[in-house]
């Protein structure tokens, strides 16, 4: 693959910039004021990490839908390669926001779990794609498996706003346990957040890049153990 | 009209095929009973008011049951190549997914019809209204809608019973949501007018989900 | 009538047809024959519309398959492996409910003809699913033809009969299926392509390695050839 240099230069940026982010974070952003107790005053910095997360994974499945589409247009490997790793790093990024947001939870109201409608839409979008990832499993021929792919990957998308809106509405009849707004961030937060959204979409793609390279090679081993008739 | 012949052939094909064996239909309607059986004894236990939970109940039991039934109309083009023989003749392939839909459709609602009167028997509740029936049909066809883009897809896999539910229900949470909620609030004595936004959003599911299963259908059965 | 140009056909990495040229003129009969996984299904699934080329493009009665695939639909029939009949409904509902999807009206009288000319006019109200292979191979001709469709394509469709049902069938495709037809049929046996075909031609290595008139064509011939253009194509 072409760019390898830039790829390394690419991996170490991330690197620093995700050093920059916990340190912003962390150590730099000012502590939230509207918060009761210590404990509190330290989770509620996990925001830094939760909120970028699930930024990603949302910009993942998008970059899976567009890719979708591209492979059903165009039917180069390329698109469907871009699509499959874009799922796989989407899943890891909504994992992470599932796992941050049960941590919150449990320090802030005492409950792994809310059914706050970010969350529980993240949820069955980590499950969409789950599903995504086996379907690709139980499919044979590997051009089928592309074409069924990009089709559930556009399904899937399409459907998230609207499961985002239908659980936004249950949950206004069932009791207001929080609110997971993080309230409003006063322009230091601001700017830490910003920086960490930043590094964690420079991340996203240097993970993209990597996982589709990944996948480039393995198919150059395919071909070869073809021909070898392995 | 040509092309509502052609449907309209399709549909009726599924139709008598099934009336000739029954196979599909006596294991969705078994099931359903079931179900509602199982999770009469399942909450009934610990919940004083079944009528908390017999929204639920009902559609989990509708959405396992269709669950079934999608697989089944596949599986049955499946066998000595039908499907190839639909894609074989000069109609659009598109067709052929609306003629699917409408099947799988009626067979969920016939099953859905004869497990209401059962429903309301054993929970003593008014299930056998109009409104409650546009709810259901609104709620199955979006059910059906993107489960027979799926099915056709999963019928060419292995894991098809596991693989049909688990690509399906994560996106049609919004009809069970909308279709939950409205049964609920029917039965709480809240009319359709009332629960408008529920109306609309299933509505919606439905609309967007056909057009996009629609316009995808042609490449899950291509090769 | 059929005139491929340049197919390719890729499954993945897996290259199963490398630029492939083949023509049949109106009327002809062509014989394709080939080894196990040379093709030839994959081919045939290609002329039927059922399956898209990676490359290249063809065209049946000038029509061309990726664009107006609905109108190439009308004019090709298909006998392959499987028999494309529902189990569960009789021989005569299968050909009427076929009738319909191709549009065919008042289509009854035609139906109950076919059904005897292929020897299904005593069991026309049994389920499919009762029939024998042979049986079925024979419905499926019927429906193959039901349409009278100018261009005929068979897949081996003597797969998996035995050698009495098989000559059954190939008597029934002389009388009945291939008059007056264009026809291209796959088959394993040199021999039958040579005597029921036109034209024979070898699918080897992702096209065609030789073709010939059968007139002049020994089977000894034909045989060399066939064995060379294998032989040939393994090497390469």
């Amino acid at each position: 693959m072409k760019g390898e240099r830039w790829l390394w230069v690419l991996t170490v940026l991330s690197l620093l910039l995700m050093l920059g982010a916990v340190f912003m974070a962390l150590v730099q952003a000012p502590p939230a004021a509207n918060v009761r107790t210590e404990t509190e005053r330290y989770t509620q910095r996990i925001i830094y990490f939760h909120v970028p997360s699930a930024w990603v994974g949302f910009l993942a499945f998008f970059v899976t839908m567009v890719a979708s589409v591209g492979y059903l247009v165009r039917r180069e490997r390329a698109w469907d390669v871009v699509a499959l790793s874009s799922v796989e790093v989407g899943v890891a990024f909504t994992t992470a926001v599932l796992v941050t947001g049960s941590i919150w939870a449990k320090t802030a109201w005492n409950t792994w779990w809310t059914w706050d409608p970010r969350l529980t839409t993240s949820a069955i979008t980590w499950v969409i794609y789950l599903a995504y990832l086996m379907l690709r499993g139980a499919v044979e021929d590997p051009e089928q498996e592309a074409r069924f792919a990009s089709v559930y990957g556009i399904v899937g998308f399409t459907s998230v706003p609207i499961t985002f809106m239908a659980i936004r509405w249950w949950r206004t009849i069932h009791p207001v346990l929080f609110d997971t707004s993080g309230a409003g961030l006063s322009p230091n937060m601001l700017s830490a957040f910003l920086f960490c959204l930043g590094a964690f979409t420079v991340l996203y793609g240097t993970l993209l890049w990597h996982r589709v390279r990944l996948e480039f090679l393995a198919d150059e081993v395919r071909a070869l153990r073809r021909q070898l008739n392995l | 009209m040509r092309p509502l012949r052609q449907l309209g052939a399709i549909v009726w094909k599924d139709i008598s095929a099934e009336l000739r064996t029954k196979e599909m239909f006596s294991s969705m309607f078994v099931f359903v009973f079931l179900a509602i059986v199982v999770f009469n004894f399942a909450f009934e236990l610990r919940v004083d008011n079944v009528r908390q939970v017999a929204p639920g109940i009902l559609w989990v039991a509708f959405s396992f049951a269709g669950v079934l039934g999608l697989n089944r109309s596949f599986i049955l083009e499946k066998d000595r190549g039908c499907l190839e023989g639909l894609l074989l003749s000069p109609l659009d392939r598109s067709l052929v997914y609306f003629a699917k839909v409408l099947s799988n459709l009626l067979f969920m609602l016939v099953v859905e019809a004869l497990a209401l009167p059962i429903f309301t028997a054993l929970f003593n509740l008014p299930l056998l209204r109009l409104d409650l029936g546009l709810v259901v049909l609104l709620g199955t066809l979006g059910f059906a809608g993107v489960g027979t883009l799926f099915s056709a897809m999963v019928v060419n896999t292995r894991a098809r019973e596991v693989l049909l539910p688990v690509l399906l229900f994560p996106i049609v949470t919004p009809v069970l949501i909308a279709s939950v909620k409205l049964t609920g609030g029917l039965l709480d004595g809240e009319s359709l007018s009332a629960m408008g936004h529920w109306l609309r959003l299933l509505g919606a599911f439905d609309a967007i989900f056909l057009a996009v299963s629609y316009m995808t259908f042609d490449y899950v059965v291509e090769e | 009538m059929i005139e491929a140009r340049g197919i390719v056909k890729a499954f993945g990495d897996h290259v199963v047809l490398r630029g492939l040229d083949l023509t049949v003129a109106e009327g002809e009969f062509l014989a394709l024959v080939g080894p196990n996984g040379a093709g030839k299904t994959t081919l045939m699934r290609i002329l039927a519309t059922l399956s898209r080329p990676t490359r290249g493009q063809a065209r049946i009665a000038g029509l061309d398959l990726r664009t107006q695939g609905q109108e190439v639909r009308r004019r090709i029939g298909l006998v392959s492996h499987q028999p494309l009949l529902y189990g569960d409904l009789s021989a005569e509902e299968n050909l009427r409910f076929y009738a319909r999807l191709y549009g065919l009206r008042d289509a009854d009288q035609r139906i109950h003809a076919l059904l005897e000319q292929v020897g299904l006019g005593a069991r026309r109200t049994s389920l499919v699913r009762t029939f024998s292979r042979g049986m079925q191979q024979r419905l499926a001709i019927a429906r193959a033809i039901l349409h009278d469709p100018p261009v005929l394509l068979l897949d081996e469709p003597d797969t998996g009969l035995d050698p009495h049902a098989a000559e059954r069938l190939q008597a029934l495709l002389d009388e009945l299926a291939t008059r007056g037809r264009t026809v291209l049929m796959t088959t394993h046996q040199l021999e039958r392509g040579l005597r029921m075909a036109s034209r024979i031609a070898v699918l080897a290595g992702g096209r065609i390695a030789f073709e010939a008139a059968t007139g002049a064509l020994s089977p000894q011939a034909l045989r060399r050839q066939y064995d060379e253009a294998i032989l040939e194509a393994g090497a390469r």
